[in-house]
């Protein structure tokens, strides 16, 4: 297939000042508008002409979706904060250093600064065959390539895959989650609010997107309330070159502990599913439990029922385990299986 | 103007051969669209311009008089064939269409677990119609074809015969089971192919089966009848709710239709019911 590279279509392109003009912009140019944050995925798509959109709608000249602040629970981000912002912010570092340190690995310097969170979250998938613009049925047809006896998929889902196995490629998305986060989503008919796992979408829903953003949605701030500040996090990101890849997984985790029992807690994957996947019934298992290897190893069992590999991603079940045991027990006490 | 746009949608496949991909999903609202006027103009046609039906010569006294009072139409054994069958079919179109116009939820497995209730139901019905019931009282006849030539002569003026009394099934009724027949069939044998493309445990995943134009046409197929099913389907229910077409669809729920209504419409030497059929679970008098 022909793929003329670095030479974008021609669009236009719109800038507005504030979310209500960004709104009406959206709405303006319903289904032709494409929504530019740090445009680190977008130019991809638009360089490789694969997404030829009539308008970009490009949100960086929006004061009010930069920045953090303290709310009187937690903090809010808006949705244009970069991640090298988020990673040095003293108050994320301080109560919420999951998503810091979750940002810090996202890609390489250069992308942080450049890169928000709220198109870290809402970023596409990077499945091959749909980003080089094959008919899949992410894009729209009636295959997933990946999912073939030849295909190449190693990186692919192992969980909840439906007819798509792409996966959520987000870093910060499952420390949202950990951290109970909520999304404030600006529609047509107002403002709302879900909680972080609920923004996502897998393919059983709606194969062509990975987040429940729908045409003129905008998403302006995430919400991290206060409860689970200064609790012990554990953050572990694993990637084929560590100085700059996305996440083959990732698992991100929040715990209380009371005399070495687990009191309560939150973790979450990604790179498992189409979406980041909250693991409750691993959250349920552990609660009253000591912080161990041994009760990680009966989590990270859990946490992988149900898994279906592919062709070339069996490895994933072992590594998630793993993942799930080590947020559990710690790296020192819960040595890696196989 | 998405009607100006063509009817399926193409796609360049990797090795860069055009193929289709589906139907463009503005044919749900066309189908949809289109059962609607459908109604709309029958509606207002009986209402305001349709003649009173006349039938051919009086019914034979002899012929009658060993109706009983309640005909029996439908055995138990159709009548839940028949519910199922539209229950699955319902379910197939909600969980096709609803997600293509903005209802989302995990449609998949669901529509393919219709898929197979529907297919099952219908071997069964084709095996218990072959060997149970009167297998060609739901083709068109002889009779059928010259009653409605008649009826078209009439209805455009000219001079004709009336028309004898239906059989057991109007002609109309004939051919709606024939197109259902044809779209029903098209739906299905698609779908069982499509099938080999998710994961549902019961046939191996196999999406190079075919070729991707033979993919694509099959999955143009599929949903071409599914949205001609939505057009078929709204007729179907709409004709069930017309009042003079209410003890028919009774007889679906009961199984017996009255002596008086059978009279009125059915010619008892085309649809011969006897005392030996008195019951609505007796032997070969329906398909």
């Amino acid at each position: 297939m022909a793929v003329i590279r670095d030479v974008m279509p021609a669009f236009e392109l719109l800038q507005p000042n504030s979310v209500d003009e960004a709104r009406h912009l959206l709405e303006q140019h319903a289904g032709d508008a494409w929504v530019l944050a740090g445009g680190l995925d977008s130019f991809d798509w638009l360089k490789d002409r694969i997404k030829k959109p009539k308008a970009v709608v490009d949100l960086s000249g929006i004061e009010e979706l930069k920045g953090v602040r303290s709310t009187g629970d937690g903090i809010e981000i808006g949705a244009m904060t970069t991640l090298t912002e988020i990673v040095q912010h003293p108050v994320v570092k301080e109560k919420y250093s999951l998503l810091s340190e979750a940002a810090s690995v996202v890609a390489s310097p250069q992308i942080r600064n450049q890169g928000t969170i709220g198109g870290n979250v809402s970023q596409d998938t990077r499945c091959w065959y749909y980003r080089a613009g094959w008919p899949c049925y992410r894009a729209g047809g009636n295959i997933c390539y990946a999912d073939t006896p030849e295909g190449r998929n190693r990186e692919h889902a192992i969980l909840h895959a439906d007819r798509c196995v792409a996966v959520n490629p987000s870093d910060t998305a499952p420390a949202l989650i950990a951290l109970a986060a909520k999304f404030v989503i600006r529609t047509r008919k107002g403002e709302r609010i879900v909680d972080a796992e609920d923004y996502f979408v897998g393919p059983e829903i709606d194969i062509t997107r990975l987040h429940i953003l729908q045409d003129g949605d905008l998403l302006t701030a995430i919400r991290i309330p206060s409860t689970w500040a200064g609790a012990k996090f554990y953050f572990e990101k694993v990637r084929d070159r560590n100085v700059w890849d996305f996440p083959l997984l990732n698992v991100a985790s929040a715990m209380f502990l009371s005399n070495g029992n687990i009191e309560k807690m939150r973790i979450a994957v990604n790179g498992a599913a189409a979406r980041p996947l909250r693991l409750k019934a691993v959250e349920n298992a552990v609660r009253g439990m000591p912080a161990n290897a041994a009760t990680g190893q009966t989590a990270g069992q859990l946490a992988v029922q149900g898994a279906v590999p592919l062709q070339f991603n069996a490895y994933k079940i072992p590594l998630m385990r793993n993942l799930v045991k080590r947020a559990i027990g710690g790296v020192e006490e819960a040595k890696w299986t196989s | 103007m998405d009607f100006l746009k063509s009817p399926i949608q193409w796609a360049t496949d990797p090795w860069g051969k055009v193929v289709p991909i589906h139907i463009a999903w503005f044919l749900i609202w066309v189908a949809a669209i289109a059962g609607l006027l459908f109604l709309i103009v029958h509606a207002t046609y009986v209402r305001y311009f349709a003649k009173p039906r006349q039938f051919a010569a009086e019914d034979d006294v002899r012929a009658t008089s060993a109706i009983p009072d309640r005909v029996p139409r439908h055995s138990l054994v159709a009548r839940v064939f028949h519910w199922i069958m539209a229950l699955a079919m319902l379910t197939l179109l909600f969980t096709a269409f609803l997600p293509k116009i903005g209802w989302q939820f995990p449609w998949v497995t669901y529509h393919w677990i219709a898929g197979i209730v529907l297919t099952a139901s219908i071997l069964f019905h084709v095996f218990h119609a072959s060997f149970w019931l009167d297998f060609w009282s739901i083709w068109p006849d002889r009779i059928d074809m010259t009653d409605a030539s008649y009826r078209m002569l009439r209805f455009l003026g000219r001079s004709a015969p009336a028309p004898r009394k239906f059989a057991k099934y109007p002609l109309e009724n004939k051919l709606y089971h024939g197109v259902i027949i044809l779209a029903g069939l098209s739906a299905i044998i698609t779908g069982v192919f499509m099938m080999f493309r998710v994961r549902t445990g019961i046939l191996p995943r196999n999406p190079y089966l075919f070729s991707d134009m033979t993919w694509g046409m099959m999955y143009v197929l599929h949903g071409l009848a599914g949205v001609g099913l939505i057009a078929l389907v709204t007729v179907h229910i709409y004709f069930a709710i017309r009042p003079e077409k209410l003890p028919i669809t009774k007889s679906m729920v009961f199984g017996w239709m009255s002596r008086d209504f059978y009279l009125e419409e059915h010619d008892p030497r085309r649809w011969i019911v006897g005392p030996e059929s008195s019951s609505p679970n007796s032997g070969r008098t329906e398909a």
